[in-house]
């Protein structure tokens, strides 16, 4: 035996409230292991605590007790005698009066409560005790959560542990159920209610006893919680989630049948919401119910169930086409989860009492039409989606209808079978005695789409066509298909695709089903059929290349043709050696004459060409031979026709040459490009362009070289313009190592070519200077240029000469003869035209450098420097010129293209100068660029006083931020904002500055949204602030206000202290945004305005 | 005991998608139109339950009519139950909305819909009475749950 000084320390110090909780709980648990051991008696252990238990310090008195409750608790399997457990309950049930103390009298009878027979239990008279004084003295919903929860155990633990204690008591007994659990909140406390009710529900079965007048009581206040919503966020918080509590709550319904009068109406009113998630749960619980309530009671709800039922699989069914099926635009459906709740309660349904409901169903005017109305030969793909979805869910209705029993079968069989038979031109005889339901049931589950293949013979729908494929496609080692059916399905399919073609959806289908059988065909070896596919379907559709039949839109034509090619190799070579014949035959006649078919066919071919053999070709590892066949055409037929029609569609034409050259050159080796380059200068050479060639180009030119450019420029013939379009997409597109002949003599030409504006020249002089050798010995013996030399060649030619004091005249060959071109710019338009041309040429050449990092680029940047710069400061215009007319006619333009330049030196480009055309590209050249211009560009623009010059330079400042990588720039922020806050309010000044200035205020907001920038944000927080309240009142452009007022809202996010004193200034803005013809822009003001007024306060009241 | 709530178990419904307008459409005719303003006003929270008016059908797209050219806009919404004491706050909800989302010179009329509120006249009266909206706002309770129900993140 334990001294009582051993055990009283851990009572003293589980009762003094001072103690930490961990204190508390070792206490206990000593005191626990000592019981346990018998080393200290129940009785002595008590009659110690006698004075704690009963002392008037409420706060001492329920420590006490708690801690003969807790002790209790740990004592559950230890064996009691009955008259020790009889004292300790009555005390107990006595404590419950005592609200202060009550916790430790709860704990304590439910340890007691819940102990097991071997070790002795409370008997039933002291439970109905327990009982009794529960409902005399507790007020649950007055009390703590966790006291509420002992309550509900309490309760839930009498109700099952002893029924016949409760059981006399009835009314009483539900009426402090109701009391209690009205109004709960908790959900943990939620799901133990639930469980009462439906433990008291079972057990009070009788339809007249107590359960029954207070079920409507009690189903009022369960009711409210149906369908749970759960506002908690995790329901690991919480230990309860929502499908736990959804569960209890739906069992609590299916206790009794009694609910039967009250849940029914309120599942079938939910159901009327449009909420999914309350549909769903209303259909569970229905289902779930339905056979807890028994075939009687729910009978009276057959019509309100059915129509429910209905509504959702028929009159709006919520099915989804499933992934597979939407190309296919089949029937394959995957049913919403409402619909397969719906489905479940009808089986449910069915099996309860089917008569009623199929009665219900076989007689449904509205199904019975809906099935007759498909018994009729249509086409699926004329059918809207909705009906196919009616369709489906007909088709599953009857399916579960038939499945319930052979008598049901028997009946959806006897109503439908002979009609759909009929239909589909069968006779019923021959199936009239398959009525077992698995089979019945797989037939009317397939009813939906044997009705809608309608007539199969005749129209070649879904069914048809899916049929042939999988016929097609039988593996030869299961199901061998002999090879003349094979040959058959494949005629039949080309058939189908021959004359089908108005019908989009059917023609699809068939074609994909060619395909997969090539696929088929390819994958497994089959050299047979692969011989018979290639006879049948490749040759047939490359025979349409070129002729008239059958009557198809080129594009299906072209694209049937391409997606059969792609299925192998051996067919893609096929229909390459008849497009190329297709070419051969009628390029001449398209380029030559402009016969508008020719024309349509050529440019469709070589579109194909370029977006999808010559891919296909590259992905699968083919030969570059196709693409050198394809170039090598196109130059022959160039070179045996001796003039052009010009056409509109001749441009078309044109384009399409050269983007299929540029794709097929790039995809040939270094030794084929050369033998095409070669080919290719032949042809030029041979051309009009070339009295050039003797002409003394490349030296210093004087005047005359004007009269002979616009000579010139008449005189280019449309053939010549072919030609060098095509040489320069050759060019574009080739490898840096491929040698180009005559290298000096083509850059002349180029020159030429791009000073009247002919942009694929230019870009190929980019190409050029940007994958020349550098340095002589890494030179090729027989390349006669590097790039150093290409560069002098370029830049001595005299076109650039109108920008006179620019840095060009350092170059070393750069000849005499520049003063005369002083006065030459102002000489008329078209020199002012020819040097835009020149500007946009030497940029094109820039971004050829820019990109190898080549140190000529300075003096290329210095040149559009200099134009920007020098045609407003020196005053030295002719005097004959008016002072501002001319100016502004004749130089602003040509200032514009300067500064328009530096967006051609950064920004990227699909048709040159880049990873597909082999250019070679230094590392972060776009910042080596951006950190060498920047000073320049700032220095000018401080030096300059003109307000045309200083927008100009602010433009192409503008050009050089807005194509370098945000990252290059956020390190200097700070220096960067008020240039660019100074740009946007230059920049506004003028119209033409729009685009530009919606890229600038894109780089701002850039810099707004990013971590580093914003201290230098915060800086220049005012400033910024102003600037874009000008802008959120652009007039030009809605994506500039738009951009600007989310700049504004993003503002918002900065500490407070540093945007408050703009507020009142924003939100004036702001209202008049509210106003703004653009949607987009009011919608914008909103959410700014919102967030700016509630950096101080949620009114809006300024 | 809490107090009752006036309609405690709403019949909820989903929410619609938006409607995403075409974008990039620079000869869009822009105008203010009833799904502009049912877009603003659809998330205002009802006063009583964590959803938003739209989920309890309380507005739709075709209760909202508006003319541009006179600057007028009108909304009808219909309370969940015919004695519901909340229409006014819902209604006042509505106009501080509206009042913040459009510029001042449109003019707002809100009601609610014909018999769908057993006091309909006196709800409408005091719903569009310039005096009586800017007193009730004075009012700092229900100021709070006004602006509770505007910027509420239970949504």
């Amino acid at each position: 035996m334990a001294k009582p000084t051993e055990y009283v320390k851990h009572i003293e110090s589980y009762v003094d409230s001072s103690s930490s909780p961990s204190q508390q709980a070792a206490s206990v648990d000593a005191l626990a292991i000592l019981l346990r051991n018998d080393l200290l008696t129940l009785e002595a252990l008590v009659r110690e605590l006698d004075l704690y238990l009963t002392t008037t310090d409420s706060i001492i008195r329920s420590r006490g007790i708690l801690l003969l409750g807790e002790l209790l608790t740990q004592l559950e399997l230890k064996p009691l005698s009955d008259a020790a457990i009889h004292s300790l309950i009555g005390f107990l049930t006595e404590r419950l009066e005592d609200w202060r103390a009550l916790r430790g009298a709860l704990v304590g009878c439910l340890a007691l409560l819940r102990r097991k027979t071997d070790v002795g239990v409370v008997t039933e008279n002291d439970a109905e005790a327990v009982m009794k004084s529960y409902m005399q003295y507790l007020q649950v919903q007055s009390m703590g959560q966790h006291d509420r929860k002992l309550c509900f155990e309490l309760l839930e633990c009498l109700l099952e542990r002893y029924p016949n204690a409760v059981q006399p008591l009835g009314n009483e007994l539900f009426y402090s159920i109701c009391e209690g659990i009205d109004e709960e909140k908790d959900p943990q406390c939620l799901i133990l209610a639930f469980h009462i009710v439906e433990v008291a529900a079972k057990l009070f079965p009788d339809p007249s006893g107590p359960f029954a007048s207070y079920a409507a009581d009690i189903f009022e206040i369960l009711g409210r919680y149906f369908p749970i919503h759960f506002t908690h966020p995790k329901s690991e918080d919480i230990g309860v989630s929502r499908d736990e509590l959804s569960r209890a709550l739906l069992l609590a319904f299916a206790a009794t049948p009694l609910f039967e009068p009250f849940a029914i109406p309120l599942l079938l009113d939910k159901l009327s919401s449009s909420l999914p998630s309350a549909k769903v749960e209303s259909f569970k619980y229905l289902g779930y119910c339905a056979p807890m309530y028994g075939s009687d009671r729910m009978a009276k709800h057959g019509g309100a169930l059915w129509s429910s039922v209905k509504d959702v699989l028929y009159t709006s069914p919520e099915s989804a086409l499933s992934v597979e099926s939407e190309s296919d635009g089949g029937m394959i459906f995957e049913e919403s989860d409402i619909m397969v709740e719906a489905l479940i309660l009808l089986e449910g349904l069915m099996q309860q009492n089917s008569d009623l409901l199929l009665d219900m169903i076989l007689g449904d005017e509205d199904i019975n039409n809906f099935i007759c109305s498909f018994l009729k030969p249509w086409d699926i793909h004329d059918t809207p989606l909705q009906l196919r979805q009616q369709l489906h869910s007909v088709g599953r209705l009857l399916a579960v209808s038939a499945k319930s029993s052979m008598a049901s079968c028997n009946r959806v069989f006897e109503k439908f079978f002979p009609q759909m038979m009929e239909a589909l031109g069968c006779s019923v005889g021959n199936h009239s005695d398959e009525s077992f339901a698995t089979e019945d049931r797989a037939l009317s589950s397939r009813f939906n789409y044997e009705a809608v293949s309608g007539n199969a013979q005749s129209s070649f729908a879904y069914t048809g066509v899916k049929g042939l494929q999988l016929l097609a496609t039988f593996p030869r080692s299961f199901a061998p298909v002999s090879l003349l059916l094979f040959e058959n399905i494949l005629l039949k399919l080309v058939s189908a695709i021959t004359s089908n073609f108005d019908k989009k959806f059917s023609w699809g289908l068939e074609l994909k089903a060619l395909v997969e059988i090539g696929l088929y065909i390819e994958g497994y070896q089959e050299s047979e059929k692969a011989a018979t596919f290639a006879r049948i379907v490749v040759d047939k559709f490359v025979s349409w290349i070129s002729s008239d039949e059958p009557a198809m839109p080129l594009s299906l034509k072209m694209q049937a043709i391409c997606e059969t090619g792609m299925t192998g190799i051996s067919n893609m070579l096929r229909i390459v050696q008849g497009m190329e014949k297709a070419i051969s035959a009628k390029f001449t006649q398209a380029y030559v004459d402009g016969n508008f078919e020719s024309v349509e066919l050529v440019i469709k071919v070589l579109e194909c060409y370029s977006a999808r053999v010559l891919p296909w070709f590259e992905m699968n590892g083919g030969s570059e031979e196709v693409a050198w066949n394809l170039a090598a055409i196109i130059w022959d037929k160039i070179d045996n026709s001796s003039s052009v029609n010009l056409t509109v569609q001749n441009y078309e034409l044109l384009g399409a040459a050269m983007t299929a050259m540029k794709q097929a050159v790039r995809r040939c080796s270094q030794e084929s490009q050369e033998k095409i380059v070669n080919r290719a200068f032949r042809v030029l050479s041979a051309s009009t362009l070339f009295p050039l060639k003797d002409s003394p180009f490349a030296t210093s030119l004087s005047n005359s070289e004007d009269s002979y450019l616009n000579h010139h420029v008449d005189r280019v013939s449309c053939r010549d313009e072919w030609i060098i379009s095509l040489y320069a997409s050759v060019v574009i597109a080739l490898r840096p190592q491929t040698h180009v002949q005559n290298l000096k003599m083509v850059l002349q030409l180029f020159i030429m070519a791009l000073t009247k504006g002919h942009i694929p020249s230019a870009q190929a002089l980019g190409s050029l200077v940007n994958k020349l050798p550098s340095k002589t010995n890494e030179r090729h013996l027989s390349q006669e240029y590097g790039v150093e030399e290409a560069i002098d060649v370029i830049l001595t030619s005299s076109i650039w000469n109108f920008c006179q004091s620019n840095t060009l005249r350092k170059c070393s060959l750069f000849g005499g003869g520049n003063e005369i071109h002083n006065t030459k710019c102002l000489a008329g338009l078209n020199h002012t035209s020819v040097h835009i041309s020149a500007i946009v040429g030497l940029a094109w050449i820039g971004k050829g450098l820019i990109m190898r990092g080549h140190e000529g680029i300075k003096d290329i940047t210095m040149t559009f420097l200099g134009v920007l710069l020098e045609n407003t400061n020196n005053g030295d215009f002719p005097e004959s010129c008016d002072p501002i007319e001319g100016k502004e006619q004749e130089v602003i333009p040509l200032m514009k293209s300067a500064a328009d330049a530096f967006h051609i030196l950064l920004s990227d480009s699909e048709d040159c100068l880049n990873r597909n055309y082999h250019s070679v590209i230094r590392p972060l050249y776009k910042q080596r660029f951006y950190n060498s211009v920047m000073p320049l560009l700032l220095s000018s623009t401080r030096q300059s006083n003109s307000i045309i010059t200083r927008s100009m330079l602010f433009r192409s400042f503008a050009h050089v931020i807005s194509e370098t990588p945000l990252s290059a720039m956020i390190s200097e922020a700070n220096k960067l904002i008020p240039l660019l806050l100074d740009s946007l309010s230059t920049l506004t000044e003028d119209v033409m500055h729009k685009d530009v200035i919606y890229n600038v205020i894109l780089v701002l907001s850039a810099i707004l949204m990013d971590k580093n920038g914003q201290v230098a944000v915060l800086e220049n927080a005012q400033a910024i602030i102003n600037q874009l309240i000008g802008l959120a009142a652009y007039p030009h452009m809605m994506v500039i206000r738009e951009t600007a007022i989310q700049c504004l809202g993003a503002m918002s996010e900065l500490p407070y202290a540093r945007i408050y004193p703009s507020r009142t200034k924003v939100l004036q803005a702001i209202s008049k945004a509210l106003d703004d013809p653009k949607r987009a822009v009011r919608q914008e003001a909103v959410r700014c305005r919102q967030a700016w007024a509630s950096i101080a306060s949620r009114s809006l009241h300024f | 005991m809490t107090l009752g709530l006036i309609n405690a178990n709403p019949v909820v419904h989903a929410k619609k998608e938006r409607v995403a307008r075409p974008l990039d459409d620079p000869h869009a005719d822009d105008a203010v139109d009833p799904l502009e303003i049912y877009d603003i006003v659809r998330d205002i929270r009802d006063p009583e339950h964590p959803y938003s008016l739209e989920q309890l059908s309380v507005l739709s797209e075709e209760s909202i009519t508006v003319d541009e050219k006179l600057g007028r806009i009108l909304i009808t919404f219909t309370p969940t139950i015919q004695h519901c004491s909340m229409a006014t706050v819902i209604g006042l909800c509505l106009r501080e909305k509206l009042k913040d989302c459009f510029p001042a010179h449109f003019k707002v009329d809100i009601k609610v819909a014909p018999g769908s509120h057993a006091d309909e006249e006196a709800v409408n009266k005091q719903l569009n009475d310039k005096e009586r909206v800017a007193a009730a706002l004075e009012n700092p309770n229900l100021r709070q749950l006004v602006t509770e129900c505007l910027y509420s993140s239970e949504l």
